[in-house]
């Protein structure tokens, strides 16, 4: 009897103690291939490390500002790490939803003791926003469907003679506002000046407007792929490192069009009112995941750059397919011949308003 | 008997009136009634009534303008928003002392977002003069000059009255945005062309989802038909026919259909085989409106069969025989004999495939394209992608005040007691 209840106490003690050393540390980020890639570098690492910390995963990056707002407003934060465009860490370091960071104090330095500020440089575009890697939004095209003269300009998207076929677009105004403008006869450099006003978001609405029915409008990532590998699309937009599986992983019959390629930022914020627990623990583990071993680490299972400078040389070869990661880079000096200059702040501040314009354009 | 009426009321055998002790007993049923249901009514006012209620609420409140911006609200109170001219110098400080304020609170973000929705363009505005009048405007300088240096918008008067517009408590404006009209000063008016997008919406989800009903009622009435006229051993072959699909995740049905209809999909590769289709003029099956109805006619076609089936299953048969052995052709022993002992299970096929279709959104949006979208699909985009819960709690209130119109309707010409289930 007496030792029944001695049994029974201290596994009732070990459960507390067990539930107490457990932490649930709730990481939200895109899935597919790229949370993937992120589980390999970042995730089982650190629980290895961390044998105390059960890391639990989240898809939902895409709805980030409207689950942040919305858990805000109730006042139970549930994420406690979240992965989202530069963009979108912006709005959310504005609307006071994400921690500022001081990169110098709460993020490692490099290998050589360069502090992080200068080894992130100018990615850290935002307070709050804790860059990992730079990926491209560009076009890949099937082969076997352009005949014998492949196409070679993202304009090539707006031309349905030469290239006869549905074309996948996102569906949202990031991206092909600017490549519509492009390919309207808008300089590179002027683009967020004429998108600004009212005259030339109709110039870029009406140029779009000449392939509308020709297009497929996607809101995953991996819409396209998918598309592209069905025949169902001649081209079609997505992010690198999709298009990159698409073709090494999966062999099939698709191309990279490099051109215009929009670079975008990618990273990791901490929502603003965690307890300081759990603060603690995120800053822990965003510290781990974008010390300069660890984003190289994250290259070897996608093609995206990482964000250190001190990263880039460590940059080897696919873990499993054993090629060179370098050439599949968006920033390789041969896929960014011309590439086109994302303007995070121009969006931060005119996102809000082209969103609306957009679906309803959409909707007509 | 009689005398004990004149003489007073009648007493049960205890004395009391009878009239009284029935109304206790009764009195004491419904409470033992409503005790027993109590826990059940809990639950649906905490976790169905209370969170609708809320979100509905949502679609009138407006608490952000006047929290944010009190000095504005009052300063603008006077001015004549129909004037077309500019308010006065006060309002300009008013303005400029809130956005400071709202700026160290970061609450001006918000608030920007909450005027970008009745016109674009409002969100680069206040964050740009947040920004400025944190670092405090020059107070020895008139602020009305220093506003329009700094953005040339703050000299157009629309701007002033939008927030004039916009500065009370609670507000129509979702409802309005929602009917794709806008609030000025001269009252309501239409919205610009490219605008105009939730009323079109709202009509196509009504037309789509009356022909959905209609094609499952055209394809489920003869599949019910067989399966309560069928032998035993045939017609229970034919039941998991029909509740197969229904057992299998929406999901994997959708993106079922979604490898049937595509282009390159097999649909399209055997009318090409066949000879049918040429090669390169394959249909259109999918991202269209014939898509949604294709799929969601699929996805419903259970909802239709099945009430339809466990009424014929309850029609005697004896008296279609009747009808045919007193000389009624095979046609009209169906037709005037059959049918309307039918009706009921018509009726509460039809008004579950509806109100299940109106309210769909996750397979338009996947097999929808542009022009199959649903209004769900627009209230899901603005609870989750482009927050604007306001707009989406108006677009949601608006739908369900239409289907409850059309369920009158159809109580006024069918008549809801005309419905069964079995």
């Amino acid at each position: 009897m007496k030792l029944n209840k001695l049994i029974i106490g201290a596994s009732a003690l070990a459960m507390i103690a067990g539930a107490a050393s457990a932490e649930d540390m709730t990481i939200v980020s895109w899935g597919g291939a790229y949370q993937a890639s992120q589980q390999n570098a970042y995730f089982d690492p650190y629980m290895a490390m961390h044998p105390d910390v059960n890391i639990i995963t989240d898809e939902s990056s895409g709805e980030a500002v409207a689950k942040l707002r919305a858990m805000a407003e109730a006042g139970n934060i549930s994420w406690d790490v979240v992965d989202v465009v530069a963009a979108d860490a912006m709005r959310l370091c504005d609307e006071g939803l994400a921690m500022e960071i001081d990169p110098d104090t709460q993020l490692a330095p490099a290998p050589d003791g360069t502090p992080a500020s200068e080894d992130f440089g100018d990615l850290l575009v935002s307070e709050c926003f804790i860059p990992q890697i730079v990926y491209s939004t560009t076009f890949g095209y099937r082969t076997d469907m352009v005949g014998d003269t492949p196409p070679s300009s993202v304009c090539d998207v707006f031309d349905t003679e030469t290239y006869p076929g549905k074309r996948s677009l996102e569906k949202r105004p990031i991206g092909n506002m600017e490549w519509a403008l492009i390919c309207d006869g808008v300089a590179d450099a002027d683009v967020y000046d004429v998108l600004a006003t009212p005259e030339g978001q109709a110039q870029a609405f009406a140029k779009l407007d000449t392939i509308k029915d020709d297009v497929i409008w996607w809101s995953a990532g991996a819409d396209t792929p998918q598309l592209l590998a069905d025949g169902e699309v001649v081209m079609g937009s997505t992010y690198n490192g999709r298009l990159f599986a698409l073709i090494e992983e999966q062999h099939q019959p698709v191309a990279m069009l490099w051109d215009a390629q929009v670079y975008d930022l990618d990273g990791w914020i901490i929502p603003a009112g965690l307890s300081a627990e759990r603060q603690q623990a995120a800053l822990d583990f965003v510290y781990f995941a974008t010390d300069t071993q660890r984003l190289a680490d994250q290259a070897k299972y996608i093609s995206y750059g990482p964000a250190r400078a001190s990263s880039a040389p460590l940059v080897g070869k696919h873990e499993s397919l054993g090629i060179d990661m370098a050439p599949h880079m968006p920033t390789d000096p041969a896929n960014a011949q011309h590439t086109f200059l994302f303007n995070y702040n121009w969006w931060a501040d005119y996102r809000d308003d082209l969103d609306a314009k957009f679906q309803a354009w959409l909707a007509q | 008997m009689s005398d004990a009426t004149a003489n007073g009321p009648v007493l049960a055998a205890d004395g009391t009136p009878l009239k009284k002790s029935l109304q206790r007993s009764l009195r004491h049923k419904k409470f033992r009634a409503l005790m027993l249901i109590a826990p059940l009514l809990a639950f649906v006012l905490v976790t169905f009534v209370a969170p609708i209620g809320a979100m509905l609420l949502r679609s009138v409140e407006n608490q952000i303008v006047p929290d944010t911006l009190p000095r504005t609200v009052v300063a603008l109170a006077d001015w004549d928003a129909t004037s077309g001219e500019l308010p006065d110098e006060a309002a300009f400080a008013a303005l400029a002392a809130d956005l400071a304020e709202a700026f160290d609170n970061k609450t001006h973000v918000k608030l920007a977002i909450r005027l970008n929705y009745e016109s674009p363009g409002m969100t680069s505005l206040f964050k740009k003069t947040g920004k400025a009048a944190a670092r405090r405007f020059d107070p020895d300088q008139p602020y009305r000059q220093q506003f329009i240096d700094l953005r040339p918008e703050w000299g157009e008067v629309e701007i002033w009255q939008l927030l004039k517009t916009y500065s009370s408590r609670y507000t129509n404006g979702y409802f309005v945005n929602a009917i794709d009209m806008q609030k000025t000063p001269d009252g309501l008016v239409m919205k610009p062309d490219g605008q105009r997008v939730y009323m079109a919406s709202m009509l196509r989800t009504l037309g789509l989802t009356l022909v959905i009903t209609l094609l499952c009622l055209t394809i489920g009435y003869p599949i019910a038909f067989l399966l309560a006229n069928l032998p035993m051993s045939k017609a229970n072959l034919l039941m998991i026919l029909v509740l197969l699909p229904f057992w299998t995740s929406l999901l994997v049905r959708t993106s079922a259909w979604k490898v049937l209809l595509q282009q390159q999909g097999v649909v399209n590769d055997v009318l090409v085989w066949l000879g049918v289709l040429a090669d390169d003029s394959r249909l259109e099956l999918i991202n269209n409106q014939t898509g949604t109805i294709i799929t969601m006619t699929h996805i419903l076609l259970p909802f239709m069969i099945l009430p339809l089936y466990s009424v014929m299953k309850g029609i005697p048969p004896y008296y279609v025989r009747a009808a045919k052995s007193l000389g009624a052709t095979n046609w009209t022993a169906f037709w005037r004999v059959y049918f309307p002992q039918s009706i009921p299970g018509i009726g509460a096929g039809a008004i579950l495939v509806f109100i299940l279709s109106v309210g769909y959104y996750i397979t338009p949006e996947l097999v929808g394209g542009r022009s199959g979208k649903f209004i769900s699909n627009w209230i899901a985009d603005f609870v989750l992608k482009s927050p604007n819960w306001g707009l989406a709690a108006a677009l949601g209130a608006i739908l369900l005040a239409l289907v409850m119109v059309l369920y009158v309707l159809y109580d006024k010409i069918v008549g809801i007691d005309n419905v069964k289930l079995g």
